[in-house]
């Protein structure tokens, strides 16, 4: 190991773990019926990194996230999770290999409760079976009582807004803000160790959209998760990103941090069209 | 007067209700005879042409036998008047919204729905004239002179015309009125008239607990000697509900909700009194009943079972599955080939409870075979699947080919009864001990759905439910989840199976029509999709009163309809109440959403623009914005 | 595809590769393997058996076989294709319905049975009237007019009642109404017209005879040679007209459609009313072949139907008449073909059964149907 400084952990987990990716994806492509949503896409993602993918719309951001989580099928490439491919598993499999993600346009369980929502998306951590259920076994009491108990340790991430009575309140009568909160907090209690957040703060006022980047830090820092952002909010993918990956059909056309990011070319041309960047 | 003083006015509404709450005594009454002719002449119109559908489907006749009270009222005739009665009272229903101005009931509603109740009666009138000039014998089957008499009270076609007419128009006006009264008066009218119509249902079923307990003068004082009512019994149960319903107002609803608002154990305590009680009452109630009343109950009992089956399917893991049928079938045929010694092929004669465990281990293989196939296809591709499914099984035990084995369509006779480890014997000649065998099978069933609701494999079904790719996103692996459901309701519906055989004796093909399937779907939805007291309180109300698909309900008379009525039934359900009789609170969200996000919605706004107005009704932490 | 399509195109990811198999996976592939294995050994014992009955290989599977004539086996087939004709015309109404508000519209068979009823109350009544023996074709034509007029009319009150104010309500709600709409249809033809089985009246010799080499009876040529004349009809009219202009648009997404100034109800009562006037001509058709009704009729070709529809590719207005003719052949011939040489008895009692597993082996192999399904984006989740 190197020298351990005080800069922190997540640096040191960075550093130490470039050589070794917790998600690589090798000439990742996607087809839909030739039109090509994804073309050789190389990305990679170290422990305990948070990076920005950006990209003008039907970039294939949205897709990489699909493909990712199996939702969509690769038709070439690999994708590989701590070094071992998830082609051809299904996505609960995914999940459980330690990959959760939230969607674009916030899809929670809106008639269950918001703890029962954060107890159910621990199902692939879980055991008991049907007949612990009818026994009611001691087994069965202690697991239900640690998934309660984890889920409101995740709820409790966000201050108070999921706490207390909203625990038993259903979803579907959270503020838009609260949602997306709950939709983080279900992702992050099936234990994930990457978490792909899509367009966390979409339809956010700043004061709100800046809080939940500094909870994206935390998410980080305190959980110790990668983080993979799609993100169109550029004070958000500034403050919290490691790295910067910016897609235009389907293609990687600039990576590095956000400085450089920001000022190549390629990239202005991509947002603005043909003869801005000039 | 702004918008904004009405609604203050009138107390925030913040759902739009019917008018029926009487809340508003200052609004203004409507001139009486400003009415909305249109809507009057379209529902009068289509209230007409249901009362000729009613009389031509024979229901009046039919029904004519069965008294209400005695030389006054019967069923047919009742048949005749719920029309008019419903489109009066509907033709004053006004929608209450924010802001939108609101009238106070009056002569305006009285007078609307007489004119409604007139044209709905009309319609009695017309087909007594076409009936005397017409003859639609051919096709019509009803259209006889039986039915002309019955409309004209045995006095000609003039006669039939007018009393039609009056009758619908005193009818309709009595519907207005029920808007004018205030609603204590309604809920006592209600409570009267219910009683009133209940006591005459449930007529065989007292008479028969009465008779157990040996109080036979009561009842012979209540009920005619020829069915229904006697005039003296009518008034004094009207009068004693009637009272009762005055001095109960409120009180039952104040008792609910204080055990709504315990907390914590003592919530816990009052529920289980309250399941103990209903359990004693279960226990005691069959001891002083006949053979009549505990075959019905065990009807009841064996589709509740059936339903509480499919509960688990359709209510919690939302998958519709309507060859349910098939696996009553199959516990009955497994049952009865593991136990009767006539079964044609293998006969190893196993004791009941024995071969209980080879029907539950056969039919979760064929809940497997079947779900396994369906179990990725899309929503109502997999209902169509599984209703060729029950009807292959069924077209399988009726074939030549298999017959070996089933008997084809004679089916497996002589299959003994269950015999419950030496202490009693189980079978159809004794009513009761079918009805406690099935009862302790309920308990089971209500036990295992409660439990499953309240653990990880419920949550992941209602997960499904809910959004089958986002649960699948968020590490269920939904084909195993809603296999699972498929084949625990699977062993629930081969329970009953099971007892079935033991119960009847004999299995035949003919008992497993996709009709059964459909009933049970019906049961299920009229009490309420995932909600056990409401899939319950379904099969007792159809079942018992109106019967199941081949079983007798407390009115054998509607034998002929009740396929007719679970038709309507399912539909206006749907279209009215879609959550069901009694709701599980979960299924009600869900289907109400919107609205319920509206209102939500709309209580932030209008709080918002009466700032200051104060009276804001409780403020829900659902109607934030943040 | 050509313009005929109710529906829009459909867009999959192309790549399907490498899956990791589950046990259910397994299940249904050794399922898929024993079905077509059935079928394969079915057939093989089928012409073993018409080479010569007495060969080992059709003895082994079946030690009775005698095998089939040419004339019979033409007689099933021909028999086969006149029903699912019929069947394709009902298809049309399943089909457009779920290609326009996707739900499976369960009544759509008992709004076939009100027009065969409807057409067996007609040619009664003109029976009685003498009309229907010294003008048949007339008459033929009168009742095809009235059915078609009551069975379209049927269709749009049950939109109207049942299925309107349930647009946008989750799927299975509209699928469970209409299941309703059916019980009570069925039920009430029970208590308006009886319970018992009623019968067409006789029909002219001609009809009965058979006719041209192929010697097929004249009811079957009139069944085929209506509804093709029918299907061309629909064709025509959803093709080529402004209203089957806006039927395919408000298929392909309703919303943008009434943008387009398209009004959405009317379009969609349209649909009902053309899908229930094919499934009168339908029941009008099925009167004259087997001239025998009753309230169960629609129940068994409504599903039947439902399967050609799904069998065609929903929402595919020439897919459903030609899975119709598909599930048609298949049940008259299916039963003889592979069964009887495997030594099933009684196999025309399992006709129903190899309708209904047509549909799931369908269902199974290619939910997509054979020519590919067109829905509504929304539904294509």
């Amino acid at each position: 190991m190197s020298v351990t400084t005080p800069s922190g952990a997540a640096q040191e987990a960075a550093e130490s773990s470039a050589t070794q990716p917790i998600l690589e994806t090798r000439v990742l492509s996607v087809d839909f019926g030739g039109l090509k949503a994804l073309d050789g896409l190389d990305l990679s993602v170290c422990p305990g990194e948070i990076v920005s993918v950006i990209g003008p719309n039907g970039a294939g951001k949205t897709t990489l996230f699909n493909a990712i989580t199996a939702t969509v099928a690769a038709s070439e490439g690999d994708i590989l999770f701590e070094g071992k491919s998830l082609i051809g598993l299904d996505p609960n499999r995914v999940t459980s290999r330690g990959i959760a993600r939230t969607f674009q346009n916030v899809r929670l369980f809106a008639n269950m409760t918001v703890l029962e929502n954060v107890m159910v998306s621990q199902h692939c951590r879980t055991r008991q079976s049907v007949f612990g259920a009818l026994l009611y076994t001691k087994a069965f009491r202690d697991e239900e009582a640690e998934i309660t108990e984890r889920g409101k340790e995740v709820l409790s991430f966000f201050g108070h807004r999921l706490t207390g009575y909203r625990f038993d309140q259903p979803a579907y009568t959270l503020s838009y803000a609260n949602r997306r909160r709950l939709e983080i907090a279900r992702a992050m209690a099936t234990q994930p160790k990457l978490i792909l957040l899509d367009e966390p703060v979409a339809g956010m006022n700043p004061t709100e959209s800046a809080e939940l980047t500094g909870l994206i830090g935390r998410l980080r820092d305190e959980w110790g998760f990668a983080i993979v952002v799609i993100e169109h909010d550029m004070e958000v993918v500034r403050e919290v990103s490691d790295r910067v990956v910016v897609l235009d059909h389907g293609v990687k056309i600039a990576e590095g941090d956000y400085a450089d990011v920001s000022t190549d070319p390629q990239v202005i041309e991509a947002y603005l069209g043909h003869g801005a960047a000039s | 007067m702004s918008l904004a003083e009405l609604s203050a006015a009138h107390g925030p509404s913040p759902t739009a209700s019917s008018s029926g709450d009487g809340t508003s005594d200052d609004a203004p009454p409507r001139p009486p005879f400003a009415q909305d002719w249109h809507r009057i002449a379209r529902m009068g119109a289509i209230g007409a042409i249901g009362q000729i559908f009613i009389s031509l489907s024979n229901m009046p006749v039919k029904l004519d036998g069965r008294a209400i009270i005695e030389g006054v009222l019967s069923l047919g005739y009742l048949s005749l008047v719920v029309l008019p009665l419903a489109a009066g009272s509907r033709v004053g229903h006004q929608l209450r919204r924010e802001g939108v101005p609101f009238h106070r009931p009056g002569a305006h509603e009285v007078i609307g729905g007489a004119a409604c109740g007139a044209l709905v009666g009309g319609g009695l009138s017309l087909l007594a004239m076409l009936i005397a000039n017409f003859d639609l014998r051919e096709p019509l089957v009803n259209w006889s002179p039986i039915l002309a008499d019955l409309l004209a009270f045995n006095c000609g076609t003039a006669f039939a015309v007018i009393i039609w007419l009056a009758i619908g128009a005193a009818v309709g006006a009595a519907g207005g009125l029920l808007r004018v009264v205030p609603p204590l008066a309604r809920r006592v009218l209600w409570t009267m008239v219910l009683t009133l119509f209940g006591s005459a249902v449930l007529e065989s079923l007292t008479t028969d607990l009465a008779e157990g307990m040996g109080i036979e003068g009561l009842i012979d004082w209540f009920y005619a000697p020829r069915g229904g009512l006697t005039i003296t019994g009518a008034i004094a149960l009207a009068a004693g509900s009637g009272v009762l319903a005055f001095v109960a107002r409120g009180r039952i609803k104040g008792a609910k909700a204080r055990i709504d608002a315990l907390e914590g154990p003592a919530r816990n305590r009052a529920h289980l009194g309250l399941i103990l009680a209903t359990a004693a009452v279960l226990v005691i109630l069959p001891m002083f009943a006949g053979k009549l009343t505990n075959e019905l109950l065990a009807n009841v009992g064996l589709f509740v079972l059936l339903a509480l089956g499919l509960n688990i399917v359709v209510g919690l893991a939302g998958i519709l599955d309507l060859g349910y049928v098939a696996f009553f079938a199959v516990g009955s045929y497994s049952a009865a080939v593991l136990t009767a010694a006539t079964s044609p092929k293998i006969h190893p004669e196993l004791p009941w409870f024995v071969a209980l465990i080879g029907v539950v281990l056969l039919t979760g293989l064929v809940g497997l075979f079947i779900g396994a196939p369906v179990i990725r296809m899309r929503g109502d591709y997999l209902a169509i699947v599984t209703l060729g499914f029950g009807e292959i099984i069924r077209l399988l035990f009726l074939s030549d080919w298999l017959s070996g084995w089933f008997g084809g369509s004679q089916g497996i006779t002589n299959i003994p009864g269950a015999e419950i480890f030496g202490l009693a014997e189980v079978a159809g000649t004794d009513p009761r001990s079918v009805f406690y065998l099935v009862l302790a099978f309920c308990a089971i069933a209500i036990y295992v759905s409660w439990r499953l609701e309240r653990s990880r494999i419920g949550r992941a079904w209602m997960a499904v439910r809910e959004d089958e790719t986002v649960a699948e996103a968020m590490g269920i692996n939904t084909v195993n989840v809603k296999l699972l459901a498929f084949v625990v309701g699977a062993v629930l519906g081969s329970f009953s199976g099971a007892i079935f055989s033991a119960k009847v004796g004999s299995v035949f093909p003919a008992s497993f029509l996709i009709l059964v399937s459909i009933v049970i779907l019906v049961v299920v939805i009229f009490g309420g999709m995932g909600s056990i007291v409401g899939v319950i309180a379904g099969s007792a109300v159809l079942i018992g009163v109106l019967g199941g698909p081949k079983q007798p309900g407390l009115l054998a008379e509607f034998s002929e309809f009740k396929l007719l009525i679970y038709g309507a039934l399912l539909v206006w359900m749907m279209l009215a109440r879609p959550e069901g009789l009694i709701p599980s609170v979960r299924r009600t969200r869900e289907l109400h959403q919107e609205e319920l996000a509206q209102d939500a919605w709309l209580r932030g706004q209008t709080e918002d623009e009466h700032e200051g107005n104060g009276e804001s009704s409780a403020r829900q932490p659902s109607g934030e914005m943040s | 595809m050509n313009g005929s399509d109710v529906g829009a195109s459909r867009v999959a990811p192309t790549g399907r590769r490498r899956r990791r198999r589950t046990r259910v996976d397994w299940f249904l592939t050794a399922l898929r393997v024993s079905m077509i294995a059935l079928v394969a050994v079915g057939l093989l014992a089928f012409i073993a058996q018409e080479i010569n009955p007495d060969n080992p290989f059709a003895r082994w599977a079946n030690p009775d076989a005698t095998g089939l004539t040419g004339a019979q086996f033409r007689g099933l087939v021909i028999s086969g294709i006149a029903q699912g004709s019929m069947y394709g015309l009902i298809a049309l109404g399943y089909s457009m319905v779920y290609g326009v508000l996707g739900f499976i519209n369960f009544a759509h068979g008992e709004v076939f049975m009100v027009g065969a009823m409807t057409g067996m109350i007609t040619s009664n009544k003109l029976a009685d009237a003498g009309l229907w023996e010294s003008n048949f074709i007339g008459s033929l034509v009168f009742i095809v007019v009235v059915s078609i007029i009551v069975s379209s009319l049927t269709a749009v009150v049950m939109e109207r009642v049942a299925y309107r104010p349930l647009r946008g309500a989750p799927r299975l709600i509209p699928l469970i109404t209409s299941i309703g709409v059916s019980f009570f249809l069925q039920n009430a033809s029970v208590v308006l017209l009886g319970p018992a089985s009623k019968s067409y009246p006789d029909v002219p010799d001609w009809v009965k005879a058979k006719h041209t080499f192929l010697q097929i009876e004249g009811a079957k040529i009139l069944v085929i040679v209506v509804a093709a004349l029918s299907m061309a009809a629909l064709w025509y009219y959803v093709d080529r007209t402004k209203t089957g202009k806006a039927m395919r648009a408000v298929a392909e997404d309703a919303e943008i459609a009434s943008l387009m100034g398209i009004d959405v109800n009317r379009t969609i009562v349209k649909v009902f009313a053309v899908g229930g006037a094919m499934a009168g001509m339908a029941g009008i058709l099925w009167g004259i072949l087997f001239r025998s009704v009753i309230h169960t009729t629609g129940f068994l070709p409504g599903i039947k139907a439902f399967s050609a529809a799904v069998v065609g590719g929903i929402g595919h207005l020439g897919g459903a008449m030609a899975g119709g003719l598909s599930i048609g052949v298949a049940e008259s011939v299916g039963p003889l073909l592979i069964l009887e040489p495997l030594g099933v008895s009684g196999v025309s009692q399992l006709r129903d059964a190899v309708a209904f597993s047509m549909l799931i082996i369908v269902l199974l192999v290619r939910p997509a149907g054979l020519f590919g399904e067109r829905l509504p984006a929304e539904d294509r989740a």
